[in-house]
C-alpha cells in the first residue's frame, strides 16, 4: 500500500501548473499523475516520491487528501492486468480508479484505487501478486 | 396626447379631492391596523391614537413597518380581521425566519382586481380582448394578480403560466392575444423561439402591448424589446406586502409609473435618516395601504429607491408618477421573477458542513436566459479525495437552494481561499446581467 495525494482544483488554466510548480520547488518527483474533471471542478491525483513532504508542500493549496492506494508489480506482458482485475473481481472488490506504467523492459506497476485496500491486498497476496510498500515502490521506480 | 378615457373617475380626480379621500382612508387604516396584535402593541406603546389623525402629516408620528416586522410576526401577527375572513394567502420564497405571509380578505382581493383592471385599461386592454398571462401562478402574486384584474375588466384570459415557449407562441397566434404579461428576460428569450418557429411577432401576431413585470430591466433592454416585438412594453410596479402588481403602472406616455394614491399613501424618505425628502429627490419609497382590510400596513419601508416626477402627466391622470426604480436599499435581488435575499443562500450553505460561509452570488445570462450561480469555498478538511464526493456536495447544495429560493442555481465549489476576503461588508452579489446592454 502506498499513499496517493488528491488535490481539489478549479478546472481553470494555470491550476495544474501551481501544483507541479510546488512539487518541483520541493524537489519531489512525480511517478504518476491523473486528472479528472467535472464542469468547473477538478481533482488531481499524484503518486510521488516522499509523499509526506509532498503533502506539506501542497498544503497551501487548500484541499489536499492522502488516499491509500495499491501499487502492484506485474510482468509487462499481455494479460497481466486482466489477471489482477479478475482476482479483485472474484473477491468482490471494486476498482475506483486505475493507472499503470512500465518500469523496465519486463515489468510494470499498476496503481489501483479500490473500495477496500486491506481486502484487496490479501486477495492479491493469495494470488501471488506483489503489492509494494513505500520503500519497495521507491526502489522499483527509482 | 389628449386626456385619455379612464377605467375609474378617481384616476383624474383633483389633488384636493384625492387628499381628502386619503385622509379619510388613513384614519380608517390606522384604526383597522390597530386590530392586529402587532400594531395594537406598536401604537399603544407610543400612545398613538388613530382618531387623533387630523392631517396627512400626522402619519409621520407613526413608526415605520419593516420587512423584519413581517418576518417576526409570521404568519398571523399582522392580521386585522378574524381568521375566518381570510380568503387567500400569498407567500414569499424562503423558510421560517425569512418568509413573509400576506393575507387577503374577499374585499382585498376585489380591490386588487379593480386596481389591476384600471392598469390594464390604461394600457389599452378592453373587454373581449385576449390577455395571455405568462407569469407564474401560485403563491407568487404576479400570476393571479393580473389574472383576476384582466377578468375583472372583462378580458378573455389565457392562464398560461410561465415557460413552454412553443405553446405560448401557438396560443398567441391561435387565440389572437392582444396583450401579454411577461417577465422581460423571458420576452427576450421568446424572440429566439419566435424566430425558430418562423413567426414574426409584427406580422403574424395581433399583440397591442405587453406588461413587463416582476423584474427590473434597463431602459435599453426595453427599447430592444419594443423594437423586436413591435409593441409598447409597459412597466408595472407592485409588492406582495401591498397586494402585488398594480400598485403603480405606466400609462401610454411611458414617462414614469402612476402610483395609485387612492390605494396607497406614499412618502419618499432618506433611507439613512428616515426623514422625508422634498418632492423630486430620490429616496426610499414608504407606503401606507389605504384600503387593505386583512393586513393593513402603516409606513411600510419598501426598500425600493425612486422619486416622484414633477409636473402633470399628459394623459390627464392626477396620480403622481414614480420615476424608474433606481435599485434597492437592501441586498435583495430578483432573478426569474423571484425575490431572493443573500441571507437565504447563506442559511443553506451553513447547513452543509463541507462548505464554508465565504461565498459569492453571480447573476448573469447564458444566452438569453438569466442564471444564478453560487460560488462557495470547499472546507479543506471535508475533502475526501474524489470527484464523486464533490459532485454529491454540489447536488445537495443545489437541491437545498432550490427548495429555499424556488430557483435552480448553478453551484460552483471553489478552492479554499479562492474567494477574496473583503474588508468590511462583503460584496455577496455580483450582477452582470446588464453588462452588454446600452
Amino acid at each position: 500500500m502506498i499513499q496517493q495525494l488528491a488535490v481539489f482544483l478549479e478546472n481553470k488554466p494555470g491550476r495544474l501548473e501551481r501544483i507541479t510548480g510546488a512539487l518541483s520547488a520541493a524537489g519531489i518527483n512525480i511517478r504518476a499523475i491523473h486528472v479528472a474533471s467535472l464542469g468547473e471542478m477538478g481533482v488531481v491525483k499524484v503518486v510521488v516520491s516522499r509523499p509526506d513532504e509532498a503533502y506539506e508542500a501542497l498544503g497551501e493549496f487548500g484541499a489536499v487528501r492522502k488516499v491509500a492506494v495499491l501499487a502492484v508489480r506485474v510482468p509487462d506482458r499481455p494479460g497481466a492486468l486482466h489477471q489482477v482485475t479478475a482476482t479483485l473481481s472474484k473477491a468482490g472488490i471494486n476498482i475506483e480508479n486505475a493507472s499503470g506504467f512500465a518500469i523496465s523492459g519486463s515489468e510494470a506497476i499498476l496503481i489501483l484505487e479500490v473500495s477496500d485496500v486491506g481486502a484487496a491486498e490479501r486477495a492479491l497476496a493469495e494470488a501471488e501478486f506483489k503489492t509494494l510498500d513505500e520503500g519497495e515502490f521507491e526502489e522499483a521506480v527509482g | 396626447m389628449a386626456p385619455q378615457e379612464t377605467y375609474d373617475q378617481i384616476e383624474t380626480t383633483s389633488r384636493d379631492a384625492l387628499g381628502a379621500l386619503q385622509l379619510d382612508r388613513l384614519r380608517w387604516t390606522a384604526a383597522q391596523a390597530a386590530r392586529s396584535p402587532h400594531y395594537a402593541k406598536a401604537f399603544s406603546g407610543r400612545g398613538l391614537k388613530p382618531e387623533a389623525i387630523k392631517s396627512l402629516d400626522d402619519l409621520r408620528r407613526f413608526p415605520f413597518t419593516e420587512k423584519q416586522d413581517l418576518r417576526d410576526n409570521y404568519p398571523f401577527g399582522l392580521l386585522a380581521v378574524p381568521r375566518n375572513r381570510v380568503v387567500r394567502l400569498h407567500h414569499s420564497s424562503g423558510t421560517t425566519g425569512m418568509a413573509i405571509a400576506v393575507l387577503h380578505s374577499k374585499k382585498d382581493i376585489e380591490q386588487w382586481a379593480d386596481l389591476v383592471a384600471r392598469c390594464l385599461y390604461m394600457a389599452g386592454l378592453r373587454p373581449g380582448d385576449v390577455f395571455q398571462n405568462m407569469m407564474t401562478y401560485g403563491l407568487f402574486t404576479g400570476g393571479l394578480g393580473l389574472h383576476y384584474g384582466a377578468e375583472r375588466l372583462g378580458a378573455f384570459v389565457i392562464p398560461m403560466g410561465a415557460g413552454n415557449s412553443h405553446r405560448q407562441i401557438e396560443f398567441m397566434r391561435i387565440f389572437q392575444a392582444a396583450a401579454i404579461h411577461i417577465i422581460p428576460s423571458y420576452a427576450l428569450a421568446l424572440l429566439a423561439t419566435l424566430e425558430e418557429m418562423g413567426v414574426d411577432p409584427k406580422r403574424d401576431l395581433s399583440l397591442r402591448f405587453a406588461v413587463a413585470g416582476a423584474e427590473p430591466y434597463t431602459e435599453g433592454a426595453r427599447q430592444r424589446l419594443q423594437d423586436a416585438w413591435g409593441i409598447p412594453f409597459y412597466n408595472c410596479y407592485g409588492l406582495s406586502e401591498m397586494c402585488g402588481p398594480g400598485v403603480a403602472f405606466e400609462c401610454p406616455v411611458q414617462q414614469g409609473l402612476h402610483l395609485w394614491e387612492d390605494f396607497v399613501l406614499a412618502e419618499i424618505i432618506d433611507p439613512d435618516t428616515g426623514e422625508p425628502l422634498e418632492d423630486g429627490k430620490e429616496g426610499e419609497l414608504v407606503l401606507t395601504s389605504l384600503t387593505r382590510e386583512a393586513m393593513p400596513l402603516v409606513r411600510y419601508r419598501t426598500r425600493d429607491l425612486t422619486s416622484f416626477l414633477p409636473g402633470e402627466c399628459r394623459c390627464g391622470r392626477t396620480h403622481r408618477r414614480l420615476s424608474r426604480f433606481a435599485g434597492r436599499t437592501d441586498d435583495m435581488f430578483i432573478i426569474k421573477g423571484v425575490n431572493i435575499f443573500p441571507q437565504q443562500i447563506e442559511r443553506v450553505l451553513m447547513s452543509v458542513h463541507e462548505v464554508g460561509t465565504n461565498y459569492v452570488i453571480v447573476l448573469d445570462r447564458e444566452g438569453l436566459v438569466e442564471r444564478l450561480t453560487v460560488r462557495v469555498e470547499l472546507v479543506p478538511e471535508a475533502f475526501k479525495g474524489d470527484l464523486a464526493q464533490l459532485r454529491s456536495v454540489q447536488d445537495r447544495i443545489t437541491h437545498a437552494l432550490r427548495e429555499e429560493t424556488l430557483v435552480t442555481p448553478r453551484v460552483e465549489l471553489v478552492e479554499p481561499g479562492g474567494i477574496p476576503r473583503m474588508e468590511g461588508k462583503a460584496v455577496r452579489v455580483v450582477d452582470e446581467r446588464n453588462k452588454e446592454n446600452p
